[in-house]
């Protein structure tokens, strides 16, 4: 085994720690920011697990779409929701808890079943390597023609669709008004008033 | 095109001469241009807090620093120095692991996108394939640390000042590289040494900046508000928010915050250089005076020289549009919050998509000038 095998050995069981933490994190924790923040980890993760396949291109992919846009608006709307009410528990949540998991352990079921029946024959071909923006372009090209030309007419869709939206001069009136109530205000812990001396009556 | 100096082929052969294996002089060789480029990034915080200081003062008919150091060089030691000594405040309420985890989140995809700029041929951490586009894809990380650090200060000028550094991102990574797309479209390749080797060759008159007029423009408005200065300072907007995300922070925690945005501006730059200016080409190309007085092209002396002098005119360049944007710091006023997500979606976003279908467009009826 030479370095680079052992560097890749590594780090792969690194990323495959940190991914792993990362999603049961997501899925555990009850904070709901502290799982969108690890959801973050969970991309960066699968981005260097990309990394080691020689995949660069599909790596750099995943942090900019799914680190720098999904995550972050999934933050952004978790930050702007202003919703002031206490979780109330559930009476029989445990129902919903134990369908999850049948739902989650028939599907691991399923995944395992496919991946223990697949024969994973590895590729013999040369790696792209830095060639692989050009191999992954002709393919679009030419034999995903199809797929690639729906994808990008719908994303097409959805930027005209926002510069529309951003761009219309009429907002009414009534619509804005009530927007104005609620919207100045962001709710704070309240904070202990620590004294800062310790004795400030003498002087 | 001379493929130049090869400072690792040298360093590798030379330690191999000494009875070394070929992958240890490698690994020996591997942190070696990674330290070096950590240390000029650092250094280039000290050279833009002096420069900030003093053309702020010029351009206010002021003086500046003047006692500390030789023309108060050192005043932006003095700074880190106070910085370094000052007392860690962590927050009352605050999320103290968010709170720790926020400015390095902002910090290191900065230092990580040096790895793509180069400074001559050879001169380059890695000549990865996908280049610039790992720029695009490593700054849209920072909005995360910038959410991070506002929502666990537990203050709501923080958080509303967080909220804005991440809508500003969003909205101008999309005209950002839009116009970068474009420059790619006619150098055929997302590698920064590609795109530099491709303006090549006509000095002065072949650099990209002719050849995308709007984009160029584009590109430097949008690496403005992705490096949050002024005048798209809105998420640390002093007279709204107190200090945005900043507002908690203080220590080397702040100097976290400090230093990602001088080194996010200095990478603007080089990157602006790199795709516009034509990187390390000096303005008019080295073969032609060398022919013009009869020396080899690959004579050593003249390599080194080359070399020098593409360091110097990558770094000439970056400077120049550096003293660009802190002139307009200190002469351009603060847009409004709406206004800037006005001029980013109605404004730039429509602008840089025609940009890049009329370059398109150029490149198949021009394909001389434009790329083939």
């Amino acid at each position: 085994m030479n370095l680079a095998e052992g560097v890749q050995i590594v780090s792969f069981g690194i990323l495959a720690a940190m991914m792993l933490g990362a999603a049961i994190g997501v899925v555990l924790l009850e904070n709901i920011v502290y799982s969108a923040f690890l959801l973050g980890g969970v991309f960066i993760s699968i981005a260097g697990i990309y990394l080691l396949l020689n995949a660069d291109f599909v790596a750099a992919a995943q942090v900019l779409i799914y680190v720098g846009a999904v995550n972050v608006l999934i933050l952004f709307a978790i930050m702007l929701v202003n919703k002031r009410q206490d979780f109330q528990p559930l009476r029989r949540g445990w129902i919903r808890k134990a369908a999850t998991a049948v739902v989650c352990a028939g599907i691991f079921a399923l995944l395992s079943t496919m991946i223990v029946s697949t024969p994973w024959a590895i590729s013999t071909a040369t790696p792209a390597g830095d060639a692989s923006v050009v191999v992954i372009g002709l393919h679009f090209f030419s034999d995903f023609l199809l797929p690639f030309e729906l994808a990008s007419v719908l994303l097409l869709m959805a930027l005209i669709g926002a510069v529309v939206l951003a761009r219309r001069e009429f907002l009414p009136d009534d619509e804005a008004d009530r927007a104005q109530v609620e919207a100045l205000r962001l709710p704070e812990r309240p904070r202990e008033l620590v004294p800062s001396g310790r004795d400030e009556t003498v002087n | 095109m001379n493929p130049g100096i090869d400072l690792q082929g040298s360093f590798i052969e030379s330690l191999k001469s000494f009875g070394l294996p070929a992958g240890a002089a490698k690994l020996l060789w591997m942190p070696f241009p990674m330290l070096v480029i950590l240390v000029v990034a650092v250094l280039s915080v000290f050279a833009l807090v002096w420069l900030e200081r003093k053309i702020s003062a010029a351009a206010q008919q002021r003086i500046g620093p003047e006692f500390i150091g030789p023309l108060g060089i050192l005043a932006p030691l003095a700074d880190g120095l106070k910085l370094a000594f000052k007392e860690d405040v962590v927050p009352a309420k605050s999320d103290p692991l968010l709170f720790t985890l926020g400015p390095a989140i902002v910090v290191i995809p900065v230092f990580l996108s040096y790895l793509i700029v180069p400074f001559g041929q050879n001169m380059v951490i890695t000549d990865v394939g996908m280049g610039i586009f790992l720029w695009i894809a490593l700054s849209s990380v920072t909005p995360i640390g910038l959410l991070m650090s506002g929502y666990s200060s537990n203050n709501k000028y923080s958080l509303l000042g967080g909220l804005r550094a991440a809508a500003q991102s969003i909205s101008y990574e999309l005209p950002l590289a839009l116009s970068v797309l474009a420059v790619v479209l006619m150098s055929n390749s997302l590698s920064t040494v590609d795109i530099v080797n491709q303006q090549t060759g006509y000095g002065i008159l072949g650099w990209n900046i002719w050849r995308q007029p709007v984009g160029f423009l584009i590109f430097w408005i949008a690496a403005l508000a992705e490096c949050e200065r002024i005048p798209f300072d809105l998420p640390e907007a002093e007279e709204e928010l107190v200090a945005g995300y900043q507002t908690e922070y203080s220590g080397m925690k702040f100097a976290l915050f400090y230093i990602a945005s001088y080194v996010n501006l200095t990478l603007s730059a080089l990157l602006f250089a790199v795709l516009y200016l034509g990187g390390w080409e000096f303005f008019v190309p080295i073969g032609t005076i060398a022919g013009f007085f009869n020396i080899s092209e690959t004579a050593p002396w003249l390599q080194v020289v080359a070399a020098v002098l593409g360091i110097s005119m990558t770094l000439l360049k970056a400077y120049f549009l550096v003293f660009i944007a802190i002139l307009m710091r200190w002469t351009v006023p603060r847009v409004r919050i709406d206004q800037l997500l006005d001029l980013g979606w109605k404004f730039l976003l429509p602008v840089s998509l025609v940009n890049l279908l009329i370059t398109a467009g150029l490149k198949i009826a021009f394909p001389v000038a434009f790329g083939s």
